[in-house]
């Protein structure tokens, strides 16, 4: 009975989470086209509902009542799979976000780490895609994606080293605690070097402009899914969006404090997490509509030889910090 | 048989099927496909014996990184699978002489007097608020294994090194770009303003 009760539970937190989340993802599209649109002193879409707002339903029966056509020469177990091996992981990640204290769907010890191996996966979804197409284009926009992530991964766990070694946790509970006490106090400050490659890093792992040289439409078409349609097509729609919330969720909880309000103790609660999250998503949108795209050399570069030793660096120094307890971010005692 | 031995039985049968297919596949790309869900149901495994760092680091590793290059590599490569298979035959019999040893062995030390599984009490179960796995690995990482530890990290330095050494080499066609180099460039270095006088035209 008691483990009916848990899976029940379990299953209400799930829908609790997911149904907000896909709910963003839809409205995120209106507002990076609006955002965009704007930008570049356009109105945007306004056609569909008070002033656009039923855009993302209309788009989405449209691609719901469109074909899935699979190429004639293409592996079709996994062209089909490919779509939902991309989304699988980035909707799983939420498992372990808390949203506001204590309010997570499992509050896992090595819950970073988790978040980690999950955002990681994501990318066998966009190679397999351009590898079971049967195109050169959508193959080019798989290897690119390949180089790509393996490369911006390790700057990203290096990052979060900095982050770690500051809260003395993987909990991501713990790691938002640990910044209790106002704005001062988010590893923002002490940690902004990572903090800037952080977010970057999450920019080119989502592969998101300037650094979406996977689907870089002038070149390759629209690289790895191409010959997608329909639901299919929808579904790596869905997948990125996911990520890009999960991205700007993420760097709320790590360096921006989470549910933590600015002012000490002062309306902590899930509204701030909103706020943040909100901010650094208008940040993904307001990178897309500024920069050109990178050129795929230039963005090994920017990887490899910028990041990783920005991170070594600073994990030095962080590590140095700490150790000679430096103030004044350095000096609270941690839990041992 | 509890939840716990049937999830344990599901994810075994899984890893056993699909660690057979890695090297009955004739695919190259759908064997690596079935590496990294074996890598993934151990990783399940793992994680059933409370192992969560290692579970995750397994993921995170192998199937985030390792696999993704590996991928990368097959994908890249025709591979082209009949001379592979041509040696099938000739080689069986050492393949099946290399196996049965392997397994006398394995047989052999779990049979054995000093290393059966009785004389190894299973470990008492720690909570999991007292410490977390990934403190606890860590707290034996940095000192009572420290020496091998160290020893382990050197070995991999010089993998690193020696990785590099053997791949790097110069090549004078490849065109570079240094982005120092073009930042600091001034107008007088690409600009030449020639003055020329009016001609009469004739």
């Amino acid at each position: 009975m008691d483990a009916l009760i848990l899976t029940v539970m379990t299953l209400l937190k799930i829908v609790a989470v997911l149904v907000p989340l896909i709910l963003c993802v839809a409205y995120l599209t209106l507002a990076e086209r609006k955002v965009i649109g704007s930008m570049q002193v356009r109105v945007g879409p306004n056609r569909v509902g008070f002033k656009g707002l039923g855009q993302p339903f209309a788009d989405v029966f449209k691609l719901m009542f469109k074909e899935v056509i699979v190429p004639t020469n293409a592996s079709r177990f996994l062209f089909l799979t490919a779509p939902i091996l991309s989304l699988a992981p980035a909707v799983a990640a939420w498992a372990v976000i808390p949203f506001a204290d204590g309010w997570a769907i499992s509050d896992v010890n090595a819950g970073l780490l988790y978040v980690l191996a999950m955002t990681s996966i994501g990318v066998y979804g966009v190679i397999i895609a351009g590898w079971a197409s049967n195109s050169k284009y959508a193959f080019l926009g798989a290897m690119r994606s390949a180089a790509q992530i393996v490369a911006y991964e390790i700057a990203m766990g290096f990052a979060l080293i900095g982050v770690l070694m500051m809260a003395g946790s993987l909990n991501l509970g713990d790691i938002v605690r640990a910044q209790a006490g106002g704005f001062f106090n988010w590893y923002l400050f002490p940690l902004l070097p990572l903090a800037v490659v952080y977010f970057i890093s999450g920019v080119a792992e989502t592969n998101r402009a300037p650094f979406d040289v996977a689907e870089g439409e002038s070149e390759i078409v629209a690289g790895f899914h191409v010959d997608y349609s329909g639901m299919a097509f929808a579904l790596f729609f869905l997948a990125e969006y996911a990520n890009m919330i999960m991205i700007a969720a993420l760097t709320a909880l790590l360096f921006l404090g989470g549910w933590m309000s600015p002012i000490d103790g002062v309306g902590d609660g899930i509204h701030w997490f909103l706020i943040k999250t909100a901010s650094m998503l208008f940040l993904f949108l307001w990178l897309r509509a500024t920069f050109p795209r990178y050129r795929y050399d230039q963005i090994m570069r920017l990887g490899w030889k910028v990041f990783i030793p920005v991170t070594i660096v600073w994990i030095a120094v962080v590590g140095f910090a700490i150790y000679f307890e430096i103030g004044p971010w350095f000096s609270v005692v941690r839990g041992a | 048989m509890t939840f716990e031995l049937f999830v344990f039985y599901l994810f075994a049968a899984i890893m056993v099927f699909a660690a057979s297919r890695v090297i009955s596949v004739r695919n190259p790309v759908h064997a690596a496909m079935y590496l990294v869900l074996t890598f993934f149901t151990c990783a399940a495994i793992w994680l059933l014996l409370e192992a969560e760092f290692l579970a995750i680091t397994l993921v995170l590793v192998y199937v985030g990184a390792v696999m993704v290059l590996f991928l990368f590599v097959v994908m890249m490569l025709d591979i082209n699978v009949e001379p592979l298979r041509e040696g099938f035959v000739k080689y069986l019999p050492v393949g099946i002489l290399v196996g049965l040893i392997m397994l006398v062995e394995m047989v052999f030390l779990i049979t054995q007097r000093y290393f059966k599984a009785e004389q190894f009490p299973a470990p008492e179960r720690a909570s999991a608020e007292a410490m977390s796995n990934t403190e606890s690995l860590g707290r034996l990482l940095y000192s009572d294994f420290l020496f091998q530890f160290e020893i382990a990290a050197i070995i991999l330095l010089v993998a690193i090194v020696a990785a590099i050494a053997l791949t790097m080499r110069r090549r004078p066609e490849t065109k570079y770009q240094t982005p120092s180099e073009q930042i600091s460039v001034k107008k007088s270095d690409r600009l030449r303003v020639v003055d020329m006088p009016a001609e009469k035209r004739n």
